[in-house]
């Protein structure tokens, strides 16, 4: 692998994490941000359940869009990209089913900590438009790019639903007006934070 | 989420109430933070809002309906897969249609059609209503949580299109020599305006429960009075 390749890569991984965060640019996983960043506990949780189920459901949504439902595809001829939709999602379904059962399986204190979580990953808009953004005509991608992206993606989730946690700690002791209070502070708070990484743009040259 | 009750008579006042409690007491987006994302994410333009508006009504009516139809023959432990599969394969014929007939519309949604699937609004209708009671009901309700979604989108994208890029549907709108407030049209700027019009929903809301009970056309007017 020579310099540039990495630098590549390089450039999809920060690009995903700070620039086009999943969830202050693109606005997806917004339920489970607003839902979950109450502790940082939880909160932290959610963000590495939310990397693992992203990376792993990224690589088996690519082999199946890649290798079976795009035209002239290795197995079969025909074009089925219009099944894209259902594939992805009873993929994102039965993996968040399959890693249950087994962490159930083999680890009972990692099944507590995170067992709550899983279910609501299946409906975590992150994973599907991570997935999504992957088989968009203008991305292009290999399957090494592909994976760094969806690594940078959650990464990028992690970071934001952490930091928000953080900050809604703090933000028990302060005297907000009643109306604002709930969805109204989350979102002017989110939006603040947004624009601090807006600052970001221009770091990455796309 | 509140869980309504079933609508046992169906006279003119059970069809109507789903419908209103939808866009007021019970709207979806400001009262129970559901379906946030695309309420973000596609109010940069109206025209953008409208269609995504009237895809939710389609795909959240039809999949509240057909669960409804169907909630007898799902067992319980894969209730919540058969649900993603019905809306999916509704969200796949608003795709295709709009691939067919906007095709430029469905490139500037991009993937976020299919990201209706997600919509924790649908799920959460289909879950907490559809499955456990009969298929009008069921219909109007679905009916009902997406109409109160659209009317919130579409005053947030009023606000944005009009004062961060000085169109309305792309026609200029704002005098001559407007400047327009970048801010708004930008990622933050979304976030900017949704949180503005829940805090100045639920404070006038708030008055208004005080004086007995919010009728259905102030979420809509308070939408733009946020201008």
């Amino acid at each position: 692998m020579d310099g540039s390749i990495i630098g590549g890569l390089a450039v999809v991984f920060l690009a995903a994490v700070i620039t086009n965060n999943i969830l202050l640019t693109r606005f997806l996983g917004m339920c489970s941000f607003i839902a979950i960043s109450r502790s940082m506990r939880n909160a932290w949780y959610m963000g590495l359940a939310v990397v693992f189920v992203t990376v792993c459901t990224a690589l088996i949504n690519y082999a199946i869009y890649f290798g079976v439902l795009v035209e002239g595809a290795p197995l079969l001829q025909t074009d089925l990209t219009y099944l894209t939709f259902i594939i992805f999602i009873a993929t994102i379904a039965a993996f968040v089913q399959l890693v249950e059962m087994v962490i159930e399986r083999f680890s009972s204190r990692l099944y507590n900590a995170l067992g709550i979580y899983l279910p609501l990953i299946t409906v975590n808009c992150a994973i599907l438009g991570v997935n999504l953004f992957m088989i968009e005509p203008d991305m292009d991608i290999s399957l090494i790019q592909s994976t760094i992206y969806a690594l940078g993606s959650g990464l990028g989730f992690l970071l934001a639903i952490c930091l928000m946690a953080g900050l809604r700690s703090k933000l028990e002791a302060a005297d907000v007006p009643a109306p604002l209070r709930g969805l109204g502070i989350t979102m002017i708070i989110t939006g603040l934070m947004a624009m601090a990484f807006m600052g970001f743009t221009g770091m990455v040259q796309q | 989420m509140g869980i309504k009750n079933a609508c046992s008579g169906c006279g003119t006042k059970e069809w109507v109430q789903p419908v209103k409690d939808g866009i007021g007491s019970e709207n979806p987006v400001l009262r129970h933070a559901l379906g946030i994302c695309s309420a973000l994410a596609v109010t940069g333009f109206v025209s953008t809002t409208l269609v995504m508006g009237a895809s939710l009504l389609f795909v959240a009516s039809m999949s509240c309906l057909l669960v409804s139809l169907m909630r007898n023959l799902i067992p319980h432990q894969v209730r919540l897969i058969a649900q993603m599969l019905i809306v999916s394969t509704l969200v796949i014929i608003v795709h295709l249609y709009l691939q067919a007939y906007h095709f430029e519309m469905s490139r500037s949604l991009g993937p976020y059609v299919g990201l209706i699937i997600t919509n924790c609004l649908i799920l959460g209708r289909t879950e907490a209503f559809a499955i456990r009671n009969r298929p009008l009901a069921s219909l109007l309700d679905g009916f009902g949580s997406a109409l109160g979604y659209a009317v919130v989108l579409l005053g947030i994208a009023v606000i944005r299109e009009s004062l961060g890029r000085g169109t309305l549907l792309g026609y200029p709108v704002m005098p001559e020599g407007y400047m327009p407030v970048m801010l708004l049209a930008s990622a933050p700027g979304a976030f900017f305006a949704l949180g503005a019009v829940a805090w100045i929903v639920k404070a006038i809301s708030g008055n208004a429960e005080a004086a007995g009970g919010c009728c259905a056309s102030s979420v809509g007017s308070n939408g733009q009075g946020g201008v």
